[in-house]
């Protein structure tokens, strides 16, 4: 009973924004021009959705994205195991990685715009440089926080580097890097959108450079409105993802040898 | 081993992967011919030039002046609103919902919205930072005020610390481990659309110049900007690193304290 | 000095009233220090958060020298059994003390003289600028208390403070709090599950019955004043005094209100 009522008070206060968003600029606290009704927001993005150009914009969005997130969870996890795993190798890369890490990627947009123009590569080159971090500094403390004793006692039965980092490593890893997608799932959005407005990359962020530039004002927030409903899925699918994940996680770890 | 011998080991394991990758770009840039990629002799060479110049007071400061006022605005404005929503059950219920979605908004779509509403100007680049800024802060200040321990507000309840000084002992003490995980958050954003709304629409700033360069085809310029906001975005972050490092002293050895196994 | 009158406190559900108290009724005179026991869930802390002025009863009043009280006045101080998080983490043992103090507004330095007399009394001289964490929970629960003694409170209030602590330490600061109510002659409300603590403690222990509560017998002890863990303990009349509470509370967690064919003592 108090979810429901948790969730009726949500709904509540999603009803009373539309509300807002109506009245706003019906009553002029707020020009029409700068801010259309909500209604007129919704019939253009009804509107929208019948073009096909919209959703290929939005295909190309998730595009990017998706290809985007999965070479930098990749890597990261890949060179997070490796660099966690040995003391030396940490030593050595901690400054490097603490220094490129708060590099803002945006800083590469007119190398990526110089080296591939509008093409793909250059939205993933600034999707990847930003989601890598996330996910490589997570897996990283996730291989810092395996059990010692655990790592002993693997060793000493005469495991493998493989087969060690297949039963002590990952199972220990494997809520950090969770996180550590969610995150990256979160910066690979922004920053694939990001390249879509300031580069110019198919997709959603260039469409909504469009429609500003040509005072399609209804149009831009209808396709704003997308990109947060986007955002919102993007959100939702990474904790649902990170749920089945840890759920089945949890029940193999307690036959993992400890 | 002596002290000195252990300051030269620090030194080299600290400067050293990062030496080598420079003395690599170095030589393997020496004699490029590539356009696009200049030895990095050149770059830092114009590095001097461009920046140390006139060009520090019309462009840089502007931007970093924007970025502190946006981002301070846009922390002040997440915990006013932050405090009373984590501290009302209800109100959380019932705003939640609204503040997640727009949080889930890519911040720098507002870019566009924005030049539609205030123009090109400082104002469109402020309110960007404001708008984009403020989501983390406030989210996190929610979850901190709700985590509160009830024994603690009880005990401040008890010995009369109510009004001002329990905002002040209590309330922002206690949810501050969690406020500083959002102003960390919100300072990338600042910096992505600080970059962004100049290189989008702007008369100056850093984004701006360097997308000029791009567009000139002043090559070395450009790489040098880049570095350049590189060397801004590794600053702020040791600013950062260094507040935190004061305000949450004690968040930090209590967390430490515990890892290794606590007092009895 | 502290009078509780028909206190009567329900709960209400979503579909279910429970009465945690229906009726207590008792007074405790200045300088008094009174145990209060009873089966586990019969209470207690719902009685103490009432008399503390953080819970209001649903009938019933409680006065403080005269005065009803409706939140936490001024004259009462808390020692709760969660030790480790009724203290502020990030202030110094000596800033947790000092607080309450600042927010009464006093002086500065009357309020340095009240820290350190009351870490002195409570054995703590040397922890002034340790934080919580860094300490034991025994010592914790000390700092709790000399928190509690620099308010000057004309009661004190315990919720069953060592409850969480081991054996010993529980010995230790039993004869810590005895020591600190006679130097102080503060009243102390002392509630526990612990029979044996409470007669210990106790000049005088309240018998508790199970839910809905109401108070089975007001017990004097009439122990010695100078009571030491060894010899007070392995008095007969201690054990006497400890066999009828327990009798007693046997009784209540039978789900009887008032006391039967207990011989008197």
């Amino acid at each position: 009973m108090r979810l429901r009522s948790g969730l009726g008070r949500g709904v509540a206060g999603l009803a009373a924004l539309c509300l807002l968003l109506e009245l706003v600029p019906r009553v002029g606290l707020v020009s029409p021009r700068y801010l259309p009704p909500f209604s007129q927001i919704v019939g253009e993005l009804a509107d929208q959705a019948g073009q096909a150009s919209f959703w290929t914009a939005l295909l190309d969005t998730l595009r990017g994205w998706a290809l985007g997130l999965l070479i930098a969870v990749v890597a990261g996890t890949v060179l997070g195991i490796l660099i966690g795993s040995a003391a030396p190798l940490r030593a050595a890369t901690g400054s490097t990685i603490e220094f490129l890490r708060p590099i803002p990627s945006v800083a590469l947009v007119p190398l990526a715009v110089l080296l591939f123009g509008t093409d793909i590569r250059s939205k993933l080159l600034l999707v990847v440089y930003a989601s890598f971090w996330q996910v490589l500094i997570q897996v990283l403390y996730g291989v810092q926080d395996v059990d010692p004793v655990a790592r002993e006692t693997a060793r000493s039965y005469g495991l493998g580097a493989w087969a060690q980092v297949r039963h002590v490593t990952w199972p220990t890893t494997l809520p950090y890097l969770m996180t550590g997608v969610r995150l990256a799932a979160t910066v690979a959005l922004v920053l694939a959108i990001t390249a879509e407005l300031v580069i110019g990359n198919p997709g959603l962020g260039r469409e909504i450079a469009v429609a500003q530039s040509s005072g399609a004002v209804a149009a831009m927030y209808a396709l704003v409105l997308v990109a947060g409903l986007v955002g919102v899925a993007v959100n939702v699918l990474a904790r649902v993802v990170e749920r089945r994940v840890l759920f089945w996680h949890t029940s193999v770890r307690g036959e993992a040898p400890a | 081993m002596t002290v000195a011998a252990r300051l030269a080991r620090r030194a080299l394991v600290t400067l050293g992967l990062p030496l080598v990758l420079v003395a690599v770009w170095w030589v393997a840039s020496a004699n490029s011919e590539s356009f696009y990629l200049p030895p990095l002799r050149r770059i830092l060479e114009t590095f001097a030039d461009v920046w140390l110049s006139a060009r520090l007071a019309d462009d840089v400061l502007p931007s970093l002046l924007r970025l502190a006022v946006g981002y301070l605005a846009a922390v002040a404005l997440g915990v006013a609103v932050g405090v009373p929503v984590g501290a009302s059950r209800a109100l959380r219920d019932v705003v939640e919902p609204v503040l997640e979605f727009f949080r889930a908004i890519p911040p720098t779509v507002m870019v566009p919205i924005l030049i539609l509403v205030a123009g090109i100007g400082d104002t469109m680049k402020v309110l960007v930072i404001v708008f984009g800024c403020i989501w983390p802060v406030l989210l996190n200040t929610v979850e901190g005020v709700r985590a509160i321990d009830p024994v603690l507000d009880e005990t401040a309840r008890c010995y009369g610390i109510r009004g001002a000084a329990r905002l002040r002992h209590l309330v922002l003490r206690g949810a501050s481990p969690q406020i500083v995980t959002g102003m960390r958050q919100s300072l990338s954003i600042g910096i992505i659309l600080m970059v962004i709304s100049e290189m989008f629409a702007s008369s100056n700033g850093l984004g701006f110049t360097i997308i000029q360069f791009q567009r000139g085809f002043a090559i070395p310029e450009m790489w040098s900007g880049i570095i350049l906001l590189g060397l801004v975005g590794v600053l702020l972050s040791l600013v950062f690193r260094a507040m935190e490092g004061r305000v949450l002293a004690w968040y930090h050895s209590l967390r430490r304290s515990h890892r290794d196994g606590g007092a009895a | 000095m502290l009078d509780v009158r028909g206190i009567h406190k329900v709960y209400e559900g979503r579909g279910r009233t429970v009465e945690a108290i229906r009726e207590l009724t008792f007074t405790i005179g200045g300088g008094e220090l009174v145990c209060l026991v009873g089966p586990s869930g019969c209470g207690k802390t719902t009685l103490l958060k009432c008399v503390a002025g953080l819970l209001a009863p649903t009938a019933g009043e409680v006065r403080l020298q005269g005065q009803v009280v409706t939140a936490p006045p001024p004259g009462m101080a808390v020692v709760f059994q969660e030790y480790g998080r009724s203290l502020f983490p990030w202030m110094t043992i000596r800033g947790n003390v000092e607080l309450p103090l600042k927010q009464k507004r006093i002086a500065s330095g009357r309020r340095e003289e009240l820290v350190d007399q009351a870490l002195a009394a409570v054995g703590l001289d040397d922890v002034h600028a340790a934080y919580p964490w860094q300490l034991s929970g025994g010592m914790q629960q000390r700092v709790a208390i000399a928190r509690a003694i620099a308010y000057e409170p004309q009661v004190l209030l315990m919720d069953e403070p060592f409850a969480a602590v081991d054996a010993q330490t529980r010995a230790d600061l039993e004869d810590l709090l005895r020591g600190v109510w006679r130097r102080f002659g503060v009243t102390i409300l002392f509630v526990t599950h612990d029979i044996d603590e409470a007669v210990y403690l106790g000049q005088r222990v309240l018998v508790l019955s199970s839910s809905p509560t109401v108070i089975m017998e007001d017990l004097a002890i009439d122990l010695p004043a100078e009571r030491d863990q060894l010899n007070t303990r392995s008095a007969p009349r201690f054990a006497e005094l400890r066999a009828h509470v327990y009798g007693l509370v046997q009784q209540a967690k039978q789900g009887h209100q008032a006391p039967a064919r207990i011989p008197r003592v």
